[in-house]
C-alpha cells in the first residue's frame, strides 16, 4: 500500500527529426490504496506511462516516486507490477500457468517464498482469482481469454506489489467475459487495498472501477479529478467530446443530428493530430468546439499553453478557475 | 431421482477439450505426409547405418587382398576394390559413421555458437548487443566454404581441424537466425511480465526466449547438418579433412575419382552416398519445416457433398421477387461450412434475414458467433475449403448462389463492403486515389480523369479534408479514422444499395468511431443505401441501427427492433448481453451482471439450443431440441423456449 507520484515525467522515443515525446510532463497522483483511471485514446501516451512506471521504459525526464522514494529499476522484489492488455500474448505459451505464477514470486529478501511454500502460494493465487488450484498444470493454450487474464493478474499479485498497473485489461475480451475480470478487480482492490492504476480507453469501465479519472491527451494529462465530478461536471472540452461520444444503450445522443454551425462540424470531424507534431499553444485547439476554429476571438489557444491551474487541473484556458469551483457548482 | 442427471456445475468453467495441439503431435503430423514420412524413412535408415555399419562390416572393409587390387565392380566386389585390394562397397557403408558423426559434430558447433553469439545482445546491455549484432552481420556476409577453409588453415588439416572450420563457419548463419528469432519474441508481452516480475536477464534467456525459439532452430539445424556433411566431403576430398588411416565419404570419393574412366563405381558409390544422406537431412528438415508452420488440420480433409442448394419453384420466387421490390438483401438458411480435424464444422448454422432499402440492421454476438463469416459469405468472400449454401441468396432479386464470378460487376458496384482494418485493405503501395478510380475503371467504364475526379469527390462526400491532396496520398499516410472513411469512399464509388460493416469502429478510439459511424448513418439517409452493421458491441449497434439481430454459435437467437433492446428483449441470451455492458448509468454497488461459462466452439455444438448450458432458465427439452426463431410480435423474432412475449 503505497502512494505511487509520478512528477513531472517525460518519455521521449528516438532522436532528431524524428522524435517522438509521448508523455510530455505529466503530473499524477495514485493516492495510497486508491483506484485512479487513466483514459484518453490511443497514442495519447497512456501505455507508456505504464511502462515507465514498472520500468520497461526509460524516462527522458522526472521522476516515479512510490511513497516518496524514487522507483530504482533493479532485481529482486518489484513493489510494482503490470497486468497486460493482450492475455494471449502475456503468458508464456510453453509455460505451465502454475510456473508463470510462481516465477514472479519473490526470491530473495524478507518476503522470500521458498521450497514447498511455493506450491502452495501459487495454489492460493490462483484461487484468489478464481482458477482451480488443480489446473495449475495446465498451458495458456487450454486456458479461455478471461482465465488467462485472471492468470496474469494472479503473477502480478505473486510479487507482493503496493501497486498495480492496469494496461486495457479488459478491451480484449469479450463482453459477456469482460463483467467477471472487472469484478475480481474491483473485489481484490477492495480486499487488498492495494493502489491501483487502472488505464482504459472506455469511459463507462473506468468510472465503474476508477474513484477518480485522469484524461490524456497527445502525452499531456488535461483534466484529473474524483470520478463522479469529471464525469457529471467535466471541465476540458476534449473531456466532454469523450463523454458524448460513448455509446449508451437505450439512450439516445450519439447520432444526434449535426451541429447547425459548419465550423462546428469541422472540428467534430477533425483528424486526430499527429504526436510527431503536436500543435503549438493547447494542443487540442484544432478539435476544439469552444476553440479558435469555432470562436473568432479565442487566438490565445494557439499561442499559449494553458495552465492548469483551474477546477479539476483542466489544461484549458476557458475552464472554471479553481477558487469559484464551490460557488459555481451550487448555483 | 438420480443424482447424476445433468448436474452441470454452474460456475465453474469448463476445460477446453481441444485436440490435443502439443508439439509432440505436430511433430506426428509431419511424418504423417508423404514427404515427411520418406524423408523420416530415408534419415532413420541412414542413422541406422551409421550405427551398424562398422559394427558389422569392418573386418571386410580393412580386409587387404592383394589378388585384387584396383579391380572394377564384380559379383564378389559390387563397387570394386581400392588400391590395396579392400572392398570399396563395405569401405563407403562403414564410412558413414565417421561422416554422419563428424557432421552432426560440426552442425552441434555451429548452433552451440550460433546460439551463444545469437543470445548474446539480449543478455548484454544495448551498446555492447549492437557490436555482437555488426560482428554477426559481418560474418554472414562472408562466404561459408571461403571461411570453412580460412579455419581449416588455422586448426590445422585433419578431422578435428575440418570439424572446427565447418562448425564455425556455419555459426554466423545460425547467430543472425537466432538472433532474428530472439528479436521477435522479446517484444512479446510475456517477456515484458517476467522483467517486470523482476526476473533476471539469463533466467528470462533460458527459460522463456530459447523455448520459444526452439523449434525453428531445430528446423533449421536439421537442414544445417546436410550442409555440413556436404562441407566435409569437399574438404576431405581437397585433402583438407579426414587424413589416412581414417576415411570419409569425400576420401573415398577422391580416392576414386584417379580412376574414375577405368572404374567409375568407385567414385560414385561414395557419391551417391553422400547424395542420400543430404538429401536425408535437408529433406527431413523442410518436411518439418512445412509441417509446422502451417496448421496440422488442412492435410486431411473430409470431401463435402457438392451439390445445388435446394431452390424455391420458380413460380414462388418470382411472386415474392414482384412483392418485395424494396428488399435489397433476401438470405434464407445461410450455413457456412469448413472441414475440421473431426469432421465438418458449421460456424454458421441457418441465418435467415433480410434487409429493406435504407436499412440499417445491425448483428451483434461474441467473437465466434459466427457474425463475421455472414458477412463474408453474403459477400462471396469465404474461400476454398469454406463452403457456402443458401436456399435463397437474393441481392437485388439476383440470385447470388451461382457464385461470385458471374455477378462480378453487380457486386463490384453495388456491394459495399467495410473491414475491421482498413490497413489491410488497401494495397499499401498505391496511392489512395488511384485505388478509389481503378474500381470505376473497371466496372463503370470511365476514362482515367473522369474516375480520379469521382475518387476526389467521393473523398469528399466521406469528408476527408483537402481530398485533392490526400487521394495523392499512400494509405500509411492516413490515420485510423481517415483510412476507415476512405474504405468507406471505395464503397460508394459505385452507387451501392448495400453496405455491409464488419466491426467497421471497433479499432478506432470513440471520438473517431463517432465520426465514422455518424458517416454512415448520413449515407443512408442521403443515398437510402442500406446498411448491414456487424459488431460485438450491443450499445453501438443499439444507436446505429432499426434493427438488432443477435448472434450466437452460429444462430440469430433474437430478431428485434433496436427500441426493444433495453426493455423489450425475450432471449435470455439478449438480456444477459445487454446486462454485461457497463454504461454510464451502470449501479455502482452491485458487481457487474456477467454470463456464466463460456461459449461454445462451432466444432462441439450441442444437439439443442447452444445457449442452454449458459442459460438459467434451460430445461431439459432445451437440451434435446433447438428452438426455431418464430414470431413473439410485429418485428419481433426469437429462437427461445422460454421466450414470453
Amino acid at each position: 500500500m503505497a502512494e505511487l507520484r509520478f512528477e513531472d515525467v517525460t518519455v521521449r522515443f528516438g532522436s532528431g527529426r524524428r522524435a517522438l515525446t509521448a508523455v510530455d510532463g505529466v503530473q499524477l497522483t495514485v493516492p495510497s490504496g486508491g483506484v485512479v483511471g487513466l483514459v484518453g485514446e490511443s497514442g495519447s501516451g497512456k501505455s507508456t506511462l505504464a511502462r515507465a512506471a514498472v520500468g520497461l521504459t526509460p524516462l527522458a525526464g522526472g521522476r516515479i516516486l512510490l511513497d516518496g522514494v524514487p522507483v530504482r529499476p533493479s532485481a529482486g522484489r518489484r513493489p510494482m507490477q503490470m497486468v497486460f492488455q493482450d492475455p494471449y500474448s502475456s503468458l508464456d505459451p510453453r509455460m505451465r500457468i502454475g510456473d508463470s505464477v510462481a516465477e514472479a514470486l519473490p526470491r530473495r529478501g524478507p518476503e522470500a517464498v521458498t521450497g514447498s511454500a511455493r506450491r502452495a502460494e501459487v495454489a492460493r493465487l490462483l484461487e484468489l482469482v478464481d482458477i482451480d488450484p488443480a489446473r495449475a498444470g495446465h498451458y495458456p493454450a487450454q486456458l479461455s481469454g478471461g482465465q488467462r487474464q485472471r492468470v496474469a493478474l494472479a503473477r502480478a499479485l505473486a510479487g507482493r506489489p503496493d501497486v498495480i498497473i492496469a494496461d486495457e485489461i479488459t478491451s480484449g475480451l469479450d463482453v459477456s467475459i469482460q463483467g467477471t475480470v472487472l469484478n475480481l478487480v474491483r473485489d481484490l482492490q477492495r480486499q487488498l487495498g492495494m493502489s491501483l492504476l487502472f488505464i482504459s480507453h472506455n469511459l463507462a469501465v473506468v468510472r465503474y472501477v476508477a474513484s477518480s479519472i485522469a484524461v490524456m491527451y497527445l502525452g499531456r494529462i488535461v483534466e484529473h479529478g474524483p470520478t463522479d465530478q469529471v464525469l457529471n461536471d467535466p471541465q476540458h472540452p476534449y473531456t466532454r467530446d469523450l463523454l458524448a461520444a460513448v455509446p449508451d444503450t437505450g439512450g439516445a445522443g450519439m447520432l444526434d443530428e449535426p451541429h447547425p454551425d459548419p465550423r462546428v462540424r469541422a472540428v467534430a470531424d477533425a483528424e486526430p493530430a499527429d504526436p510527431h507534431a503536436p500543435p503549438p499553444g493547447c494542443r487540442y485547439h484544432p478539435r476544439c468546439p469552444i476553440g479558435p476554429l469555432v470562436l473568432a476571438d479565442r487566438e490565445i489557444c494557439r499561442i499559449t499553453e494553458p495552465s492548469t491551474d483551474h477546477r479539476h487541473h483542466a489544461a484549458c484556458h476557458f475552464a472554471t478557475a479553481k477558487d469559484t469551483a464551490e460557488i459555481g457548482s451550487t448555483s | 431421482m438420480t443424482a447424476t442427471s445433468t448436474t452441470t456445475v454452474a460456475p465453474s468453467e469448463p476445460v477446453i477439450r481441444a485436440p490435443r495441439s502439443g508439439p509432440a503431435a505436430r511433430w506426428l503430423a509431419v511424418l504423417r505426409t508423404p514427404v515427411g514420412a520418406s524423408a523420416g524413412l530415408l534419415l532413420a535408415a541412414v542413422l541406422i547405418m551409421a550405427v551398424l555399419a562398422p559394427i558389422l562390416w569392418t573386418d571386410d572393409a580393412t580386409k587387404i587382398d592383394t589378388s585384387a587390387i584396383g579391380q572394377g565392380s564384380s559379383s564378389a566386389h559390387w563397387v570394386g576394390t581400392d588400391a590395396l585390394g579392400r572392398d570399396l562397397f563395405f569401405r563407403v557403408l562403414v564410412a558413414t559413421r565417421l561422416s554422419i558423426g563428424l557432421a552432426l559434430l560440426a552442425t552441434l558447433i555451429a548452433v552451440g555458437a550460433g546460439l551463444i553469439l545469437g543470445t548474446l545482445p539480449a543478455l548484454v546491455g544495448r551498446r555492447l548487443g549492437r557490436l555482437v549484432t555488426a560482428l554477426v552481420n559481418i560474418a554472414v556476409a562472408f562466404p561459408g566454404l571461403l571461411l570453412a577453409l580460412f579455419f581449416a588453415v588455422i586448426f590445422g588439416i585433419g578431422a578435428k581441424g575440418a570439424v572446427l572450420a565447418i562448425g564455425f563457419a556455419g555459426a554466423p548463419a545460425f547467430a543472425r537466425l537466432a538472433q532474428t528469432l530472439v528479436a521477435g519474441v522479446s517484444e512479446r508481452d510475456y517477456i515484458a511480465a517476467a522483467r517486470v516480475a523482476g526476473v533476471g536477464r539469463f533466467r528470462i534467456v533460458l527459460r522463456h526466449v530459447l523455448p520459444n525459439i526452439a523449434e525453428p532452430l531445430v528446423v533449421n539445424a536439421t537442414i544445417g547438418a546436410g550442409g555440413a556433411l556436404l562441407g566435409f566431403a569437399g574438404l576431405s576430398f581437397l585433402g583438407l579433412g579426414v587424413q589416412a588411416p581414417s576415411y570419409d565419404w569425400g576420401r573415398l570419393l577422391g580416392e576414386g575419382l584417379n580412376g574414375i574412366y577405368v572404374h567409375p563405381a568407385a567414385a560414385l558409390a561414395p557419391g551417391v552416398a553422400v547424395v542420400i544422406a543430404g538429401l536425408a537431412f535437408n529433406l527431413f528438415g523442410e518436411a518439418v519445416a512445412k509441417g509446422l508452420g502451417q496448421s496440422v488440420v488442412v492435410g486431411h480433409l473430409p470431401p463435402l457433398p457438392r451439390r445445388r442448394p435446394a431452390r424455391a419453384d420458380g413460380t414462388e420466387q418470382a411472386a415474392q421477387a414482384a412483392s418485395d421490390s424494396d428488399t435489397v438483401l433476401d438470405v434464407r438458411d445461410l450455413t457456412v461450412t469448413f472441414p475440421g480435424p473431426a469432421g465438418p464444422v458449421r460456424p454458421v448454422r441457418g441465418v435467415t434475414l433480410s434487409i429493406r432499402r435504407g436499412e440499417a440492421v445491425g448483428v451483434v454476438g461474441e467473437s465466434g458467433s459466427g457474425k463475421s463469416l455472414t458477412a463474408l459469405a453474403l459477400a462471396q468472400l469465404i474461400e476454398e475449403p469454406g463452403r457456402v449454401e443458401a436456399a435463397r441468396l437474393d441481392f437485388l432479386g439476383t440470385d447470388l448462389t451461382a457464385g461470385a464470378r458471374a455477378h462480378r460487376h453487380l457486386l463490384g458496384t453495388k456491394f459495399a463492403m467495410v473491414f475491421q482494418d482498413p490497413m489491410t485493405s488497401f494495397n499499401p503501395s498505391r496511392r489512395i486515389g488511384g485505388q478509389l478510380a481503378e474500381l470505376v475503371r473497371e466496372h463503370g467504364g470511365l476514362s482515367r480523369a473522369e474516375a480520379r475526379t469521382r475518387a476526389v469527390d467521393r473523398l469528399r462526400a466521406v469528408r476527408v479534408p483537402a481530398p485533392e491532396r490526400r487521394a495523392r496520398q499512400y494509405p500509411h499516410e492516413f490515420s485510423g479514422g481517415m483510412r476507415q472513411r476512405a474504405m468507406i469512399a471505395l464503397g460508394m464509388m459505385g452507387a451501392p444499395a448495400l453496405i455491409v460493416a464488419d466491426e467497421p469502429t471497433t479499432a478506432l478510439d470513440v471520438t473517431v468511431q463517432r465520426q465514422v459511424l455518424r458517416l454512415l448513418d448520413s449515407i443512408r439517409t442521403a443515398d437510402d443505401v442500406a446498411i448491414l452493421l456487424i459488431s460485438h458491441d450491443v450499445a453501438v449497434v443499439g444507436q446505429v441501427c432499426e434493427r438488432v439481430l443477435v448472434m450466437y454459435a452460429g444462430r440469430i437467437v433474437e430478431d428485434l427492433p433496436s427500441a426493444e433492446l433495453l426493455t423489450g428483449a425475450l432471449h435470455p441470451y439478449t438480456r444477459a448481453l445487454v446486462a454485461a455492458v457497463p454504461d454510464m448509468r451502470t449501479d455502482l454497488h452491485q458487481p457487474l451482471a456477467v454470463i456464466p461459462g463460456r461459449p461454445v466452439s462451432p466444432a462441439e455444438q450441442p444437439r439443442g439450443c447452444a445457449f442452454a448450458p449458459r442459460c438459467p432458465l434451460a430445461t431439459d427439452k432445451c437440451e434435446q431440441e433447438d428452438p426455431a426463431l418464430v414470431a413473439h410480435g410485429p418485428g419481433h423474432f426469437v429462437a427461445c423456449w422460454h421466450a414470453h412475449g
